[in-house]
């Protein structure tokens, strides 16, 4: 994984029409050029730059976490650390809330685990109607860069598994970078931040499965 | 995000009633400090200090004016801080905001009422020709306690400052070339430390989540012992017993700080020193 | 060349350098935690900072631009950064510079890609030994590409100085107050990555000829500098 290239915006990545200009890259004439700083990929005929940085790029299906920034008439709106606001309608909650209770169900300053229903002009709808999402009211949120969330999660989640059992804890990886940990000690919670936060700074490492196993091993002692 | 959600501040607080803090910290442990002098060639001194992510820089400029007309035989003081927009997602460019001059105004009481400057001693002539002293503060990461990282700084900065080359016929100041003087200062070191109150536990060196729910805090100066300033912050009362235990934990911290800065300063400007030696040698 | 510059080789700089000689290049990324991207930029003794934010939503909300995203830029310098010290706080000159910069980034900025959002861009400068403009514009490119902001490319600044008659490449102080024959002229350029002029300004005397020498020299520099640029983008890659 290491022997891709990292490009800067302005880098020829593809000469002569081998190739198609994916996410990242435009094509200019003949050649293609990086437009974000990031790592270079080439899959079957396409050439894409996987941000290495930047702010979360919404994508309908995320989940992610937010924390409730206001409550309108009707919903409450979310910050999910992106430029366009977040909105989860009351109609979204599994069950029925009065307009009157919206404050009963979350407040101002809350944390909440939703799921983008769509993204559209006006902003991002969001729902809480499926399990596992909701008002979080335990555990510690910790963030980090949502280019590394791929990483963290790992190949069918084999990476956040292995931290869940390592630390016996519940986590919620938001792929806009926030982390939820709850913990039944707070020792455990910080074991699980500090495991998280390896795997985030090793990212580019390949064999990081194994590698964090051994790191686990390890720190037991 | 802004400010610190509802969860993330009840477990702060919770872990603190078990004397823990989020990056593993016991409630009277500083993060890593790390103190750099010299780091602005044109500044009469300067420093870059580091507590955690925390990062300001601090530099000393001076020049000669007229003293003021109840200290005709003293030097001036001025102390300014700029909470930098590139420091932190919340700062937006504008006029000082209340933050950043009560940060001023703290750190220049600690300096002004210890007499850690020896103002006499910056006299030229009397009630004509003074120096001041500027020092200027500027936030380059705020991951909180940009209170004490500037208040050390300004030391740091002080305490390795050259005054400037002056010219007596001209009265004026030769900006850019440096006599091998330094600022007149008191041996013993005034250092300016915060405690915070979070729920019922009190902790120093805040990092920025913490800072966010601290409900009042306490800024003490003191050297060796003897305290010169002091401000207490926001609005949550503090109840005596916790006022004595924050004199407790004032007075353990500022042992170490001390010894911290004294070995940093002496290392970096041995460290300056040296840079010079060879500089001269290659001319 | 022309006849007036063909005595480079004799021509006497203060610090040595040869005439078409950058000073020493410093460049480093991702300084500042709390930023979504960052970078530090010097020229030998000048030393910028930059810092970028975004993109994010832009208050007040009516200065949005529903079309097109917009990039603001901020520049100043601190206290102590040169001899004598600058009052903080903006001047005029930090105004017209914060401008200046905003035009140079913008030909490279994709900004219809954050429609109705800012990015911010704040650059200080640490330590000034002229051309720090041209720092500050290099290490805000940096920032910008660190903190995935979409650009066609990086942008590359530097400035050429006419001291008497001599053509001279990174100016320090020392050569801005050049007092023999015509005195000094400066001239900081901005390049993007295709070669094009996003930036130029001219203080001084210059023949149209010279000019255009000096524009010929700017874009020679600027390849050193973007070679730089590109180096320490891909350190901070690797440590990622």
């Amino acid at each position: 994984m290491t022997d891709r290239k990292i490009v800067v915006p302005g880098e020829t990545v593809s000469k002569g029409g081998d190739f198609l200009p994916g996410e990242g890259t435009e094509k200019r004439g003949e050649e293609i050029f990086a437009i974000r700083f990031g790592l270079l990929e080439e899959s079957n005929n396409l050439v894409k730059v996987i941000p290495l940085s930047g702010v979360y790029q919404p994508r309908r299906g995320n989940v992610v976490i937010g924390k409730v920034e206001n409550i309108t008439f009707n919903g409450w709106v979310i910050d999910i650390n992106t430029a366009e606001g977040a909105f989860l309608s009351l109609m979204e909650v599994p069950r029925y809330v009065n307009k009157d209770d919206l404050e009963e169900v979350m407040m101002i300053g809350d944390m909440v685990v939703a799921k983008i229903n769509s993204i559209n002009k006006r902003g991002i709808d969001l729902t809480i109607k499926l399990k596992g999402l909701g008002r979080l009211d335990r555990g510690i949120i910790i963030s980090i860069n949502p280019n590394k969330v791929p990483r963290v999660i790992g190949k069918e989640g084999s990476m956040i598994s292995l931290i869940k059992d390592e630390t016996k804890c519940r986590i919620t990886v938001g792929q806009n970078g926030l982390i939820w940990i709850d913990g039944d000690k707070v020792e455990d919670e910080l074991f699980a931040k500090k495991a998280i936060l390896h795997v985030a700074e090793k990212s580019l490492m390949s064999g990081l499965t194994e590698e964090m196993k051994e790191w686990f091993g390890g720190e037991k002692k | 995000m802004i400010l610190t959600s509802n969860l993330t501040a009840e477990r702060i607080i919770e872990y603190l009633k078990e004397g823990k803090r989020f990056d593993g910290r016991k409630l009277d442990e500083f993060r890593e400090l790390t103190i750099e002098t010299g780091v602005s060639k044109n500044a009469e001194g300067s420093a870059r200090v580091k507590l955690g992510k925390t990062e300001v820089i601090v530099g000393v400029k001076m020049d000669v004016s007229e003293p003021y007309p109840d200290s005709k035989d003293k030097g001036n003081l001025m102390v300014t801080a700029e909470f930098l927009p590139l420091s932190s997602p919340r700062i937006d460019l504008g006029p000082p905001g209340f933050d950043s001059i009560e940060l001023a105004r703290v750190i220049d009481r600690g300096i002004r009422e210890s007499k850690f400057i020896e103002l006499e001693g910056l006299c030229i002539k009397e009630g004509e020709k003074v120096w001041t002293v500027f020092i200027d503060i500027y936030s380059i990461n705020d991951d909180g306690n940009l209170l004490d990282a500037a208040g050390i700084g300004a030391i740091a900065a002080l305490k390795t400052a050259r005054i400037p080359e002056y010219n007596e016929e001209t009265g004026k100041t030769k900006f850019g070339e440096w006599s091998n003087k330094n600022i007149p200062l008191k041996k013993e070191v005034p250092i300016s430390l915060t405690v915070h109150k979070i729920g019922n536990s009190l902790i120093v060196d805040p990092s920025k989540e913490e800072e966010d729910i601290s409900e009042t805090r306490v800024t003490i100066a003191s050297c060796d012992g003897t305290i010169h300033s002091m401000q207490k912050g926001n609005a949550k009362e503090l109840s005596i017993e916790e006022f004595n235990k924050v004199l407790d934990i004032i007075e353990k911290t500022e042992r170490e700080i001390a010894k911290k800065i004294e070995k940093a300063i002496t290392h970096t400007h041995c460290e300056t020193l040296k840079k010079e030696a060879i500089t001269h040698h290659e001319n | 060349m022309t006849k007036e510059t063909h005595s480079s080789k004799e021509f006497k700089r203060p610090d040595g350098r040869k005439v078409n000689e950058l000073r020493k290049i410093t460049a480093k990324v991702g300084i500042v935690p709390n930023a979504d991207g960052s970078a530090m930029f010097a020229f030998g003794d000048t030393v910028a900072i930059a810092a970028v934010y975004g993109p994010k939503k832009m208050h007040p909300q009516h200065s949005q631009d529903p079309e097109r995203g917009t990039l603001r830029c901020t520049y100043n310098m601190m206290s102590f950064s040169v001899t004598e010290r600058i009052r903080p706080g903006p001047s005029r000159r930090s105004t017209e510079i914060s401008k200046i910069t905003e035009w140079a980034l913008k030909p490279v900025v994709m900004i219809d890609e954050f429609q109705g959002n800012v990015v911010d861009v704040h650059i200080n400068i640490l330590q000034a030994n002229a051309s720090t403009r041209c720092a500050g514009i290099n290490a805000a490119a940096m920032a910008l590409a660190h903190a995935g902001i979409p650009m066609k490319s990086l942008v590359q600044s530097v400035s050429i100085g006419k001291l008497d008659k001599q053509l001279v490449t990174d100016l320090i102080k020392k050569e801005e107050d050049w007092e023999e024959g015509e005195g000094p002229t400066d001239i900081p350029i901005t390049f993007t990555g295709d070669g094009k002029i996003s930036h130029i300004q001219l203080d001084g005397k210059i023949t149209k000829a010279q000019l255009k020498e000096a524009v010929e020299l700017a874009r020679e520099a600027s390849k050193q500098i973007h070679e730089a640029q590109k180096k320490a983008l891909k350190e901070v890659g690797e440590k990622q």
